[in-house]
């Protein structure tokens, strides 16, 4: 236990000491977006009846930097670490697969609500937004930095240099976390492009997360969260093996 | 109960065999040398033991439990010292060290922090970052950070390798208080006078196989004897005296020759022999066989 605790206490202060950049960067970044698309759109699109559309995209911004920046924190933690090679000092200790696990992905989660905590404070004081159902909204931004976090895991893992990892980042997180619906609903889709939606993870992610809010969402919450569960043991899973079997790490 | 026990490991990168078949037993209290030329397979063997390569084949366990198997505890009594000069850049030495001991699950260790730190010259660079700290100040934050958990076997992968004197002698006078007051200690290192000097046992390594095995003092006595080596003038070496060169292209060129004595009574034969000749003696010098000598002979000999 002390082995996971002082490892997350380590991944937490990492990212903390240089907290300009992946702290108060992302949260600046979710302002532009809100600031310029809300200022575009606001009289033109409306979502969800009785929400502005400011208001409808601050869940959705809130949710996406949770996202990325779980994302980030354990796979540049990890790629750092293998391509600077002190990562040794993690593999020599006898740190179970777990330990190492619960590390990596807790202290996304804690980058991931840092961040997302950040862009809510600042965003919120843009529009006027309801909390219908709170425990919700926690439920999934947990859900959903967990799931980033093990899925920069993954990718840390199996990655041997910063550009794969910018590739993932790059033509997967980012176009998934994009096209699920942080900017619209996916209702204002056509048909086919709603279909391909169904298939891709975020979307029920920052779906379920907007239901907490203002009570209205594509899909039943209920039944978000048992995709978005199901898709967190599937990658836990993986990762675990990964750790286990040493894959990339101990050749 | 051994140190470490290493039986028939085997590892294969592709085409290349790094380890051949390697057994060995490292009794606890002891200080091992282990020894050969790049790409032997020290470092491999090494990162076997510590659990940072997986063997093909074989096992190795240390204090008795099996490196994969039983991990945790095979890790807890291993401290290793990498090869490679890596460290952290977003934290402090004292930063580093303490996490490290978080890592083999030891809280509030900063006694045994600053006991280490006193030894190994770092106190007044305790609270500096490691981005700042120079090559051998960096190689001293690698030692520290083997030894926070107490380990019981110290494995160094050449730990002095561009290193200064002074960190030298601070690092062995350290590690040789800890061997006297237990640890067994493993070292490879590429200055074979700090094997002789440190050492009590040595395995050499060649090609992934253990070309030989014993304690320093056995291997110096391999080359019997010592080396008398004479540069002569006006003359040539005596016949009855060319089967005693130990180097057969001396007596192709040059006026130098080495000669392998057995006792020194038979300098005085060689002497003789050589002023009979008519040969005068410009230079000469009587050395005793080292280490040095019995490693390139036992390379040689497995060409």
């Amino acid at each position: 236990m002390v082995g996971f605790q002082t490892l997350l206490y380590k991944e937490v202060l990492r990212f903390w000491k240089v907290s300009a950049q992946t702290i108060t960067a992302p949260i600046l970044t979710a302002m532009l977006y809100l600031v310029i698309f809300g200022h575009a759109l606001e009289d033109h699109v409306q979502v969800y009846a009785g929400v502005s559309y400011t208001g409808f995209l601050v869940p959705g911004l809130v949710m996406m930097s949770v996202l990325q920046n779980a994302f980030a924190n354990s796979s540049s933690s990890l790629i750092q670490s293998k391509i600077t090679g002190n990562l040794v000092f993690i593999l020599l200790p006898p740190l179970s697969h777990w330990e190492m696990f619960g590390a990596y992905v807790v202290a996304a989660v804690v980058r991931g609500l840092a961040v997302g905590t950040g862009v809510f404070v600042i965003t919120a004081w843009f529009a006027k937004l309801s909390f219908v159902a709170p425990w919700w909204i926690l439920l999934f931004a947990l859900a959903g930095a967990a799931i980033l976090g093990t899925l920069g895991l993954i990718v840390g893992i199996w990655a041997e240099k910063f550009d794969q990892l910018a590739t993932s980042q790059n033509f997967i997180i980012m176009p998934a976390t994009f096209l699920s619906g942080v900017f619209y609903s996916i209702h204002s889709l056509p048909p086919f492009w709603q279909a391909i939606s169904h298939f891709n993870p975020f979307f029920y992610i920052i779906d379920g997360f907007r239901y907490g809010f203002f009570g209205q969402s594509d899909i039943d919450p209920v039944y978000s969260f048992a995709i978005v569960a199901a898709f967190f043991v599937v990658l836990m899973t993986l990762a675990l093996r990964m750790l286990k079997s040493g894959y990339k790490l101990r050749h | 109960m051994a140190a470490i026990q290493i039986t028939n490991v085997e590892k294969r990168y592709k085409n290349l065999r790094a380890l051949d078949g390697v057994s060995l037993t490292i009794e606890q209290g002891e200080f091992f040398g282990l020894l050969g030329p790049n790409g032997a397979g020290k470092t491999t063997l090494i990162s076997i033991i510590a659990g940072l390569n997986r063997a093909d084949a074989g096992s190795v366990s240390v204090h008795g439990y099996d490196v994969v198997h039983q991990y945790r505890e095979a890790r807890t009594r291993l401290g290793v010292v990498p090869q490679e000069l890596v460290f952290d850049p977003f934290f402090t030495v004292r930063e580093t060290l303490r996490m490290q001991s978080g890592y083999f699950g030891v809280k509030n260790n900063d006694a045994w922090i600053d006991e280490i730190m006193h030894n190994l010259d770092l106190t007044s660079k305790a609270d500096a970052n490691m981005r700042a700290l120079s090559g051998g100040m960096k190689r001293r934050v690698l030692v520290a950070q083997a030894l926070v958990h107490k380990p019981p076997v110290i494995v160094l992968d050449e730990p002095t390798a561009g290193v200064d004197v002074e960190l030298r002698q601070t690092l062995w006078k350290f590690v040789e208080r800890l061997n006297r007051e237990g640890h067994t200690v493993v070292l490879t290192t590429h200055y074979l006078e700090e094997a002789q000097a440190l050492c009590n046992r040595i395995a050499m390594l060649k090609g992934g196989k253990v070309v030989a095995l014993d304690t320093t003092s056995a291997l110096i006595k391999r080359i019997s004897g010592s080396q008398l080596v004479v540069e002569l003038a006006d003359g040539s070496l005596p016949d009855n005296l060319k089967p005693l060169v130990s180097h057969p292209d001396e007596l192709v060129s040059g006026n130098k020759f080495t000669l392998r004595v057995n006792e020194y009574q038979e300098v005085e034969a060689i002497l003789r022999a050589i002023r009979e000749q008519g040969a005068r003696i410009v230079d000469m010098q009587l050395n005793q066989a080292d280490l040095e000598d019995v490693f390139i002979q036992i390379m040689e000999g497995e060409k």
